[in-house]
């Protein structure tokens, strides 16, 4: 199973904000459209981090003015991508080993769209959900 | 007018392609106990089951029971088909969204991914697909040729199909007769010439898409000795690596491909040999622009950040008589006139099965996906159920938001009379039973689990439909 599988069926909308944007522009994408992470591009559309729920919520005991600082102070710089031809096996280890819950997806520098730990446990769960519904409609037929 | 799902306004749901996406989807909707709901499923082809029917390989009939479950559906009363109507040239979206509440596109991947390689277009070098369509009898390939007079064929390619291509051109005539393969398909791969049929891997051993069973049947070929190169069957230090985590499928796939490894050949009129970490870099084409030769760079893997073991060429190469070539490096979907399309996914442009308007990135009201088209082909028949009830249950939801379309006739009998006046030849379930029960008789006779029907002028004539041409 391919990150591509997971990506062709969350269409081609991305939601994305520039590094000097306010913190409380990016929870506010956030929280419009229900997700934990976004990715921050430059002005050359050149993906330069991420900015996750979590980033924010770890800095808020430590700054009183959070939510107007830019985004690039916040977000992670060192972002680890993925292709669509990655298999899904290694990206889901990955993400669990190094705790971390999402990856931009990226082909030849272009970003292609974000999937979440919560996606690939999903395609994960429907593969072997699949896999067990095909072998006991077989075992089933031959009674 | 009652609201949408009672008794006297049931919900009308048209369902395009009847393979397993379009089915999964039916039975998810049919679940739904408080719901009215008549299903009308359309198909291109007089035949039902997709590629349960046209891809899934002849000697694998046990996978091909899936369509006893489907027949349950379809016995349902709230159920139609309408076979030999195609989307676009019969019917059109516009019509189907006069008639239904919802329509849902299930018509799944219908075509190859190309390789692009110089050479990719000789003659004798075809999509595997179309080799799989061909010996399953399906109406649209049934007069291909394939050079089967070639003794050294190259499969490009280690997933699902290419491993039954491989397979079938390895398998005897004894062999075949057991099977529902398509009579010209029979006689042709009877008389073939193949002596020696390569498998070509990108990647190794450790990162085989096909699964231990698929494996080992490759190794118990009663006409063909199975040949990996021991250098090619012992992993690289990543891949070694990479067993810790590995499931019981890698596992299982490493042993048998390094058992085969260990094998003398016995000396079988065939040789069917698996190469891994080799990429084909051209096709070399004799003055006849045919075939003669494929050349191949050795692969070694690396590890992403992102955990994958990819691959990549090193500057050795090798080249390899072949003269027929069928490259499997996945299948692709075709875009359906009137439906917004993602060209890079080569899927219908949608959001867990909504389908998304390309210019507002928001739901077009109505229309669905499911399946191969929805997701891209991956996985297993089964992996469309949930992949189906997903879609499934957008479309309920969306009912219950009163989110649907107001068909003008939503009448059973209005889009009955339509498909009548536009393809008078369409052919019902009761139809396809007839064609089952023909098929099947056939092939009792002979020993067969059927004699498929391989041409639609012949199906409609068995069923006294005269073909408007």
């Amino acid at each position: 199973m391919k990150v591509s599988t997971i990506l062709a069926k969350k269409g081609n909308k991305l939601i994305t904000i520039a590094p000097e944007q306010p913190v409380k522009e990016a929870v506010a994408l956030l929280s419009q459209h229900n997700i934990g992470a976004i990715v921050v591009l430059d002005e050359m559309d050149a993906l330069i981090g991420i900015l996750s729920e979590r980033d924010v919520v770890r800095q808020l005991t430590h700054r009183d003015d959070l939510l107007n600082q830019p985004v690039k102070e916040l977000m992670t710089a060192k972002v680890i991508t993925c292709v669509p031809q990655d298999d899904l096996m290694s990206v889901a280890h990955v993400m669990t080993e190094r705790r971390f819950r999402h990856m931009p997806v990226v082909e030849q520098g272009k970003l292609l769209g974000i999937i979440s730990i919560g996606d690939v446990l999903k395609a994960q769960r429907d593969y072997y959900h699949g896999q067990i519904d095909t072998l006991e409609t077989q075992i089933l037929a031959t009674e | 007018m009652s609201q949408v799902g009672s008794d006297t306004n049931p919900l009308r749901v048209a369902i395009v392609g009847a393979g397993p996406a379009g089915f999964y989807t039916a039975e998810r909707l049919f679940k739904e106990n408080n719901l009215h709901i008549t299903i009308d499923m359309y198909d291109r082809l007089p035949t039902p089951f997709g590629l349960v029917r046209n891809g899934v390989a002849p000697d694998h009939q046990k996978i091909k029971s899936v369509t006893k479950v489907f027949d349950r559906l379809a016995a349902k009363p709230n159920f139609r088909f309408f076979g030999n109507v195609e989307l676009g040239s019969d019917v059109t979206v516009a019509d189907l969204r006069q008639h239904y509440h919802q329509i849902v596109y299930t018509t799944g991947a219908q075509t190859d991914r190309y390789l692009d390689i110089p050479g990719m277009d000789l003659k004798n070098s075809h999509p595997a697909t179309e080799f799989v369509a061909w010996y399953n009898g399906h109406p649209d390939f049934r007069n291909y040729e394939f050079d089967l007079s070639q003794e050294s064929v190259a499969v490009i390619g280690v997933g699902n199909v290419a491993v039954d291509v491989a397979r079938i051109l390895c398998r005897t005539r004894e062999e075949l007769l057991e099977t529902d393969i398509a009579d010209y398909a029979l006689e042709a791969l009877s008389n073939s010439n193949v002596k020696e049929v390569y498998m070509i891997g990108r990647r190794g051993p450790a990162q085989a898409a096909f699964t231990p069973p698929e494996a080992k049947e490759l190794g118990e070929l009663v006409g063909a000795d199975t040949i990996v190169l021991p250098e090619e069957a012992r992993l690289d230090p990543l891949s070694q690596a990479s067993l810790a985590d590995a499931d019981r499928g890698t596992m299982r796939n490493i042993e048998i491909i390094q058992e085969l490894s260990e094998r003398e050949p016995a000396g079988k009129p065939k040789r069917l040999i698996l190469r891994f970490l080799v990429s084909p870099t051209e096709l070399i084409g004799n003055e006849a622009g045919e075939v003669v030769a494929m050349r191949m760079a050795k692969n070694e893997l690396y590890q992403t950040d992102s955990g994958t073991l990819r691959s990549r060429t090193t500057d050795q190469v090798e080249e390899i008589p072949v003269g027929l070539v069928f490259r499997s490096i996945g299948y692709m979907g075709v875009p359906l006139p009137g439906v917004p399309f993602h060209e890079r996914w080569g899927v219908i442009l949608n959001e867990k099965g909504r389908v998304l308007n390309p210019e507002s990135n928001e739901p077009v009201l109505g229309e669905y996906t499911a399946g191969w088209i929805k997701r891209g082909p991956s996985g297993v028949i089964g992996t469309n159920k949930p992949d189906a009830a997903e879609t499934a249950e957008c479309m309920l939801e969306d009912v219950a938001a009163g989110k649907c379309l107001t068909p003008a006739h939503p009448e059973l009998d209005a889009i009955t009379q339509l498909v009548q006046q536009k393809k008078p030849t369409y052919v019902s379930y009761e139809d396809w039973l007839r064609l089952d029960e023909l098929e099947t008789a056939a092939g009792t006779e002979q020993g067969r689990p059927r004699v498929k029907f391989t041409e639609v002028d012949k199906m409609l004539a068995a069923l006294g439909k005269t073909a408007v041409h």
